[in-house]
C-alpha cells in the first residue's frame, strides 16, 4: 500500500491539473457523488473522498478498492459548482496512488501489461495491427516509408485495429474517406495505443511511454492533421499530447465529415427509414469540455429516412458506457462490486425513447452496447451501429459496407 | 536469505510461430522473446520471501529478447541485483543442459541460500534446468512447488502431484526449487518505477562461461500441428439447417 499522507496526496492532486487547488473550495454539496454512475457502490464517492482527506484519513481511502469503479466519465467534474477538476485531478491521481501501492484488479493488470509489452491493451501482435486493412476493397495506405504528404493521418486505435466488431467500423470509415476523395494514411505497426484509458486508470508513466512512441512515429511523416474514430485518442492528443511536444490538429471523424457535409450528402443515396437515437461518448462531449455534440447529429440527420430521437440523458448529461478510465478492462470487477451495468441502463433508455438504432461514435461502444442489448433481452428490438456504419450503409448499400 | 532467480526467455506465442524450411526448426529470426511465465512466478515468490525474511534477491538472465527491460522491471519490482549473462548467441536458444551449466558458472560466486526458478519453461517444457542446476551445485531439488515456508536453514514446501495430490516436503538449504505458481500472481509495477530503475539502477554483466556439456541433444525436426479437417458450417434458416442436420444424420446411418 502507498504510504502517502493525506497532505502529500492532496499536494499531488493540486499539482496534477492547472485548477487543482480548487479542491480546497469543495462545498461538500455531494452533487458529484449523486451524478456518479457507480457512486452508489463506492466506499468513497468524490464528496466522501474529499471529506476523508480533510479528516486526514487517506489510509482508510487506500484500504478500499472501489475507486476502480470510477469510469472517468467526467460527470462529477461537469456538475461541480466549484469547478473542481475531479476526474482528471482527484480520481485519476488516486488511481495512480493505488497502482504505486500495488493495489490493482487482475483484469486491469492484464490490460496494462499488454499495453506495455505490445502497445495495445488487447495483447495482440503489433505486427498485425494493419492486417484488417490488407486486401480491403479500398486502399488503406500504411505510411511506412512514405515521403509524399497526406491530408489526414488516420489514427485507427487499438479496437479499430484488432477488435473484430470494431474493425467493421474502420472498414466503413475507410470506404467513406475514400469516396469523399480524402487522402489519408495509417501508421499500421508503428501505431501504439493512444494511452488515454491507461492514463485515466492511473498509469501515467505508461501513457507517456505510449504517447511518445506515437508522437515519434507521426513525426516521420507529412500530414495536415490527425483524424480518428476514437474519442479517447482525440481527447489524449488534444489535451495531453501537446505537453509532450505534439503540435498537430486532431479531430474526430464526425467533425471532419460535418465540415464536408456538402461532399458527403450527395453520396448518401440509400434511404434508411429508421428511428435512430445517438449516445454521446463522454470523451467527445463532456470530457475537458470537448463539446462535440452537434456534428454527430448533423451527420445522422443527413441520412435520408433517418428520424433522430433523443434519450432523456443526452449531450452533457449522457450516461457513460462504462469503458473509460480503465472500465473497459474491469467488467468483471465492476459487476462483482456494483451488480449493475451502465450499458444496460442506456440500452433500456434507447428502447424507451422508441429508437430502433442506437448510434454511437466510440470504438468501446459497439461491443459494449451490443452485449447489453443481448443481456437485457432486446435482441431484434434495437441494433447498435457506429455513425460511420450508418453513413456507409446509406452510401454503399447494406451488402456492400464490408 | 539470499535468493537467486534465473529467468529464461521463450518465444512469444502471440506471434505466429514458423518453421524455417532450410533447418526444419523454429524460425527464430523474427521471434519475440519474452520471460517465461513460471519464471515470473519464481521472482514473485522470491520477493514475497524477501519481504517476510529479509535478505536479497538476485535475478539472472541470458542476453536475449528484451533482457534489459525485464531485468530493470525486476529491479523495480524489488529485486536487489540484476545479472546479465553475455556473449553467446542466446537468440538461437540453448538446450536445458547448457543453460544449467551457464547459469551455474554465472552464479557460482554469488551468496545463495535458495534458487527459485520456474518449474519448466513454456518453450521446451523440459523442466530440467532446476534439477540440473541443483546437481551441479550439489544441493537438493524439488519441482512443481506452490508454497514455500522458511524456518531457519530449512524450507517446508508444498509440491503438486498429478491428480490433485499435494505433498509437504522439508529440505535443508541451500536448495533449488522449481516454482509452479507463486502465492500471489506476479505484481504489477508502474511504468514510472521501471523508468526510474533504468536511470538509477544498473545491470551487472558477466561473460557467459560454458564449461562444456557433453550431453546435448540436437533437435532434428519441428512441425506445426496438422490442421484438422475443417468443420462444415450449415447455412440457411433454422428450418433449412434442421433439414440438413437430419439429412446428414441419415446419410451416416445415425438415425433411421
Amino acid at each position: 500500500m502507498s504510504e502517502a499522507t493525506s497532505y502529500e496526496f492532496l499536494e499531488k492532486v493540486i499539482a496534477a491539473t492547472p485548477d487543482g487547488a480548487y479542491i480546497r473550495k469543495c462545498l461538500q454539496c455531494g452533487t458529484c457523488s449523486g451524478i456518479c454512475p457507480y457512486g452508489f457502490a463506492m466506499d468513497y464517492p468524490p464528496r466522501a473522498l474529499i471529506a476523508a482527506l480533510r479528516a486526514d484519513d487517506f489510509h482508510g481511502v487506500l484500504e478500499s478498492d472501489t475507486i476502480w469503479l470510477c469510469v472517468s466519465c467526467f460527470a462529477c467534474a461537469s456538475v461541480c459548482p466549484m469547478k473542481i477538476p475531479l476526474t482528471r485531478g482527484l480520481l485519476a491521481t488516486l488511481k495512480a496512488e493505488m497502482l504505486v501501492g500495488g493495489s490493482i484488479p487482475a483484469e486491469l493488470q492484464t490490460a496494462l501489461s499488454n499495453s506495455r509489452r505490445y502497445g495495445n491493451a488487447l495483447g495482440e501482435s503489433p505486427r498485425k495491427r494493419a492486417d484488417w486493412a490488407r486486401d480491403f476493397t479500398v486502399p488503406v495506405p500504411v505510411m511506412a516509408g512514405r515521403k509524399d504528404p497526406v491530408e489526414m493521418l488516420w489514427f485507427v486505435g487499438d479496437y479499430g485495429s484488432y477488435h473484430p466488431r470494431v474493425q467493421l467500423v474502420s472498414k466503413a470509415l475507410a470506404k467513406l474517406m475514400h469516396a469523399m476523395g480524402m487522402s489519408f494514411g495509417i501508421l499500421g505497426p508503428e501505431e501504439n495505443s493512444d494511452g488515454d484509458t491507461q492514463a485515466f486508470a492511473g498509469e501515467w508513466g505508461l501513457f507517456e511511454l505510449l504517447a511518445r512512441k506515437n508522437i515519434r512515429a507521426m513525426s516521420r511523416y507529412q500530414f495536415r492533421e490527425v483524424i480518428t474514430g476514437d474519442p479517447h485518442a482525440f481527447n489524449a492528443m488534444k489535451h495531453e499530447y501537446p505537453r509532450l511536444g505534439f503540435d498537430k490538429r486532431v479531430r474526430h471523424y464526425a467533425q471532419v465529415f460535418a465540415e464536408r457535409i456538402d461532399i458527403l450528402r450527395p453520396l448518401l443515396k440509400n434511404p434508411l427509414p429508421l428511428r435512430v437515437t445517438y449516445h454521446d461518448p463522454c470523451y467527445l462531449g463532456r470530457a475537458n469540455d470537448n463539446g462535440v455534440y452537434e456534428e454527430p447529429r448533423l451527420l445522422l440527420r443527413a441520412i435520408p429516412g433517418v428520424e433522430l430521437v433523443e434519450m432523456d440523458h443526452n449531450r452533457v448529461m449522457s450516461i457513460c458506457c462504462g469503458g473509460g478510465g480503465g472500465g473497459m478492462w474491469l467488467d468483471g470487477f465492476t459487476w462483482e462490486k456494483a451488480h449493475a451495468r451502465t450499458t444496460e441502463w442506456r440500452v433500456r433508455e434507447a428502447v424507451e425513447c422508441g429508437a430502433q438504432v442506437l448510434a454511437v461514435a466510440c470504438p468501446y461502444e459497439t461491443p459494449r452496447f451490443e452485449d447489453a442489448v443481448k443481456s437485457t433481452g432486446n435482441e431484434g428490438r434495437l441494433i447498435v451501429r457506429d455513425i460511420a456504419e450508418l453513413l456507409a450503409e446509406s452510401a454503399f448499400g447494406r451488402e456492400d459496407v464490408q | 536469505m539470499n535468493i537467486v532467480v534465473p529467468i529464461k526467455f521463450v518465444p512469444d506465442p502471440v506471434e505466429d510461430l514458423q518453421i524455417d524450411p532450410s533447418s526444419g526448426l523454429l524460425d527464430r529470426s523474427f521471434l519475440r522473446l519474452i520471460p517465461s511465465e513460471l519464471d515470473e512466478h519464481a521472482l514473485e515468490q522470491a520477493l514475497i520471501l524477501k519481504e517476510r525474511h529479509g535478505g536479497t534477491v538476485t535475478v539472472v538472465a541470458c542476453d536475449t529478447g528484451d533482457v534489459d527491460e525485464t531485468l530493470f522491471t525486476a529491479l523495480a519490482r524489488g529485486a536487489d541485483r540484476a545479472v546479465k549473462i553475455t556473449g553467446d548467441d542466446f537468440q538461437q536458444g540453448i538446450g536445458s543442459r547448457r543453460m544449467a551449466a551457464i547459469i551455474h558458472a554465472a552464479i557460482s560466486g554469488e551468496p545463495c541460500d535458495l534458487v527459485l526458478t520456474g518449474t519448466q519453461a513454456l518453450d521446451d517444457m523440459d523442466g530440467f534446468v532446476g534439477a540440473l542446476l541443483a546437481e551441479r551445485m550439489g544441493v537438493p531439488y524439488i519441482g512443481y512447488v506452490t508454497k514455500v515456508e522458511i524456518a531457519g536453514n530449512k524450507a517446508a514446501v508444498r509440491k503438486e502431484y498429478p491428480g490433485g495430490l499435494n505433498a509437504e516436503i522439508e529440505t535443508a538449504l541451500p536448495a533449488v526449487l522449481g516454482i509452479q505458481a507463486a502465492e500471489k500472481p506476479p505484481r504489477y509495477v508502474v511504468t514510472a518505477k521501471v523508468m526510474e530503475a533504468m536511470k538509477s539502477r544498473r545491470i551487472d554483466e558477466k561473460p557467459g562461461e560454458d564449461p562444456g556439456e557433453p550431453f546435448t541433444f540436437p533437435d532434428l525436426r519441428m512441425a506445426l500441428p496438422e490442421p484438422a479437417r475443417r468443420a462444415e458450417m450449415l447455412d440457411g434458416s433454422p428450418a433449412q439447417v434442421a433439414q440438413k442436420i437430419v439429412a446428414l444424420l441419415r446419410e451416416r446411418g445415425l438415425v433411421g
